[in-house]
């Protein structure tokens, strides 16, 4: 199947029961086969008026109890943002595909690219910590459309998967396991009094549990800064303490969140980084760089946003530099120069969007540069 | 300028009557309560509330009606009424 | 003599977050009125209020859902309804109630309000219409009248304002009304009628923004309310073209549109849901 449609039953099968979208090369096909599968399994498919509707019917559905998501691309995640940033702030679950083609604008709408990168992590105004996961394949956009709403529910924030039009319309073989065999977590729900019950008073493990409409918590949900309590506060403590949660809940659980991929890693010199399609063509550049007695290995990230910034910053004390391949003219490079702390030199193998970058262009650089 | 007829079942009716309750200090004097009261029983008081407003208060207290209206146009939820059972009487024809 | 009644508190304490009053509602507003006739149909209506939700946007009439003690939902401008959209579709046995200003559900989310109302998505839509933008200071809103002065029409509003119900009409809503904030009892069985009733359901409440519209119009909170007594005129049933809002002609009250149609949950389950998941 191809990449849009895993991405689909990715959804489902971590029991996503609503979808609210809006047509959008090259992510329809993740709407389409949504509004056909949901209906079927007892769960809605809506069609908004625009990608604002969308983003904003999915968190309500959320609030309302329900593993929601919705896909799009650039221009439609342009839109999104508003509504992203009331997820981070009233801390909803939700999951948002963004099939990512070329831009800024209108772009390539038919044509891929990797540039909404820093968009993801910064997209939304105010200051705040995401989740975005970069699938490589079909299979991959699969399972980590699972693993989006699994992070979503547990730290109560909304993830990003971010695919792009290569993948989401590559056709590949994609393996569905039995349902038994799929982990999936839920919110974690509260218990005792309603009455005293605090919808941002965090549990144990830093998170609050989360209350659905209907249930009698009388919750109140704000994108004001609130209390504990969901009560807005306009003061400068009270926005201290919630930006506090928002942060502390994901930078202290880095180790639980990231997830990255080595190849040839463990002797290598060179590590070229990358993630979703180019990652494709960073396996071929490591083997022919391997051939050709370049010592290059490959690090590949699986979770983009929050950045594994001690990782790099240890490899960056025994490798001889870095090179970062992406269909964009240089976002995570940034970040991978960032965090090198100058103790290895960064390049970029970068592309303004369309097409995949071809493996020789690695090479050419290797060559060139070390 | 009452110009309303008097009901052919006036003498049958009985009128309620009410009692009245100001919490003053959520009073931010607007004034509706006292302009719109049917039987005029309310005016603003000549004290200060905590916020620094005259609240209102029942001037004609035997003329409450208990009809609420005060009640639901406050827009404090500052004013209400409650029906007074002691004191029902028939009203006059 | 007069015995008094001992007394529990303000019959709606129990539906107000109390340790959030005083609300932050200028001396004069309407809207205050309008939330109260809102939680009283509420309570008369006798729709079950743990399955109730108050889904609210930005502006001054916006804060209403953090006054409510039920699951309120304040969101981002303009985007109550899709918002609320969400909820009742993943949850069609929640009542949902919209409460919000003229600004927030006709600007920035007219295009929300129309689809809403297309789909006939079963949720009751109460606007607070008081002619402006009244959290930001008073600006020319989509409903402020012709020539009127705000902050940012100085010389007058050049521009006509929406015909509300004419667009909720149009637009497909199945309930269409409009009152006053002096027509507490009116609003107040309005408010009731569509809280029970299937579909999207519109009620238009006009109320005075005595500080940032009234000052800037000669217009004090009282004033305001004598006009809605004198220029209002009550007319079931008038098409909604006659309803412009214009209070030298005199502006029509009532209740406008009362359709029987099938809702958006029940028309996709119709359409969509395969027949052995319906009836079990």
């Amino acid at each position: 199947m191809t990449g849009d449609v895993a991405c689909a039953e990715g959804g489902l099968a971590a029991g996503c029961l609503f979808f609210g979208g809006y047509p959008i090369t090259p992510a329809t096909e993740v709407a389409e086969r949504m509004s056909e599968r949901l209906p079927e399994i007892g769960g809605t498919f809506i069609q908004m008026e625009d990608e604002i509707a969308a983003m904003a019917s999915i968190v309500g559905a959320s609030c309302a109890g329900v593993k929601s998501m919705t896909a799009t691309s650039g221009p439609g995640f342009s839109l999104m943002m508003e509504n992203i940033g009331l997820a981070i702030c009233t801390e909803t679950p939700c999951v948002v595909a963004n099939v990512q083609r070329a831009g800024p604008s209108t772009g390539l709408p038919t044509q891929g690219a990797q540039a909404d990168m820093m968009q993801a992590r910064w997209g939304s105004h105010g200051h705040y910590e995401i989740i975005a996961l970069a699938p490589s394949s079909p299979q991959e956009i699969f399972y980590q459309t699972i693993t989006a709403f699994n992070l979503s529910e547990k730290y109560r924030l909304p993830v990003l998967v971010m695919t792009d039009e290569m993948i989401g319309h590559l056709s590949e073989r994609v393996i569905i396991p039995d349902a038994k065999d799929i982990k999936t977590v839920s919110r974690t729900r509260p218990k005792g009094r309603k009455d005293r019950f605090k919808p941002y008073r965090p549990g144990p493990d830093g998170i609050a549990p989360m209350a659905i409409a209907g249930e009698g918590y009388n919750i109140h949900m704000t994108g004001l800064t609130h209390d504990e309590r969901g009560y807005p506060v306009m003061t400068v403590e009270a926005q201290y303490e919630m930006m506090d949660r928002i942060m502390k809940k994901v930078r202290q659980n880095l180790d639980d969140i990231i997830e990255t991929e080595g190849y040839r890693l463990d002797d290598a010199e060179i590590v070229i980084v990358s993630y979703g399609v180019s990652s494709r063509t960073c396996l071929a550049a490591v083997d022919e760089a391997r051939e050709l007695g370049i010592k290059a290995g490959f690090l590949k990230l699986i979770t983009v946003w929050p950045f594994p910034e001690d990782l790099i910053h240890r490899l960056a004390e025994r490798v001889k530099g870095f090179v970062t391949v992406e269909i964009n003219l240089g976002q995570i490079h940034l970040e991978v120069e960032r965090c090198t702390a100058g103790k290895a030199p960064a390049f970029l193998v970068g592309h303004p969007g369309g097409t995949i970058i071809p493996p020789e262009r690695v090479i050419d650089l290797l060559k060139e540069a070390f | 300028m009452e110009f309303w007829r008097i009901p052919l079942d006036a003498d049958e009716i009985q009128i309620t009557r009410g009692i009245v309750h100001i919490i003053e200090d959520r009073c931010k004097g607007c004034g509706y309560c006292i302009e719109f009261c049917p039987k005029e029983i309310l005016e603003f008081s000549t004290k200060f509330n905590q916020k620094g407003y005259h609240p209102p208060m029942v001037v004609k207290p035997d003329d409450c009606v208990n009809c609420h209206y005060c009640e639901i146009i406050c827009p404090e939820f500052a004013i209400y009424s409650v029906e007074d059972t002691m004191n029902m009487e028939k009203a006059q024809g | 003599m007069t015995q008094t009644k001992k007394s529990s508190g303000h019959p709606l304490d129990g539906l107000l977050r109390l340790d959030r009053i005083p609300h932050i509602w200028c001396p004069g507003c309407g809207i205050g009125t309008a939330f109260s006739s809102c939680l009283i149909a509420m309570k008369t209506s006798g729709i079950d209020l743990q399955k109730t939700v108050m889904v609210s946007g930005i502006g001054c009439s916006g804060r209403g859902a953090g006054y409510v003690n039920l699951d309120s939902y304040h969101t981002t401008h303009g985007r109550a309804i899709p918002f609320a959209t969400g909820m009742k579709l993943a949850n069609p046995e929640l009542n949902v109630v919209v409460f919000s200003g003229d600004g927030d559900l006709f600007a920035i989310g007219g295009n929300h309000f129309i689809h809403a109302a297309r789909r006939n998505v079963d949720m009751t839509i109460i606007c607070i219409n008081n002619f402006n933008y009244g959290m930001t200071g008073g600006q020319v809103a989509p409903t402020t009248p012709y020539q009127a002065k705000t902050t940012t029409t100085p010389a007058g509003n050049p521009e006509r304002p929406f015909n509300l119900p004419l667009l909720a009409y149009a637009s497909g809503a199945t309930y269409v009304s409009r009152w006053t904030i002096l027509h507490t009892r009116d609003l107040m069985e309005s408010i009731e009628e569509a809280l029970k009733k299937r579909g999207f359901s519109f009620i238009e409440v006009l109320a005075p923004c005595p500080v940032n519209y009234g000052r800037r119009n000669r217009e004090k909170a009282l004033d305001s309310l004598k006009i809605y007594q004198e220029r209002t005129i009550i007319k079931n049933d008038a098409h909604p073209t006659e309803l412009d809002i214009d209070f030298d002609r005199g502006v029509i009250l009532g209740k406008f549109i009362d359709l029987d149609q099938p809702t958006c949950t029940e028309m996709y389950d119709k359409t969509c849901r395969p027949k052995d998941l319906l009836y079990d």
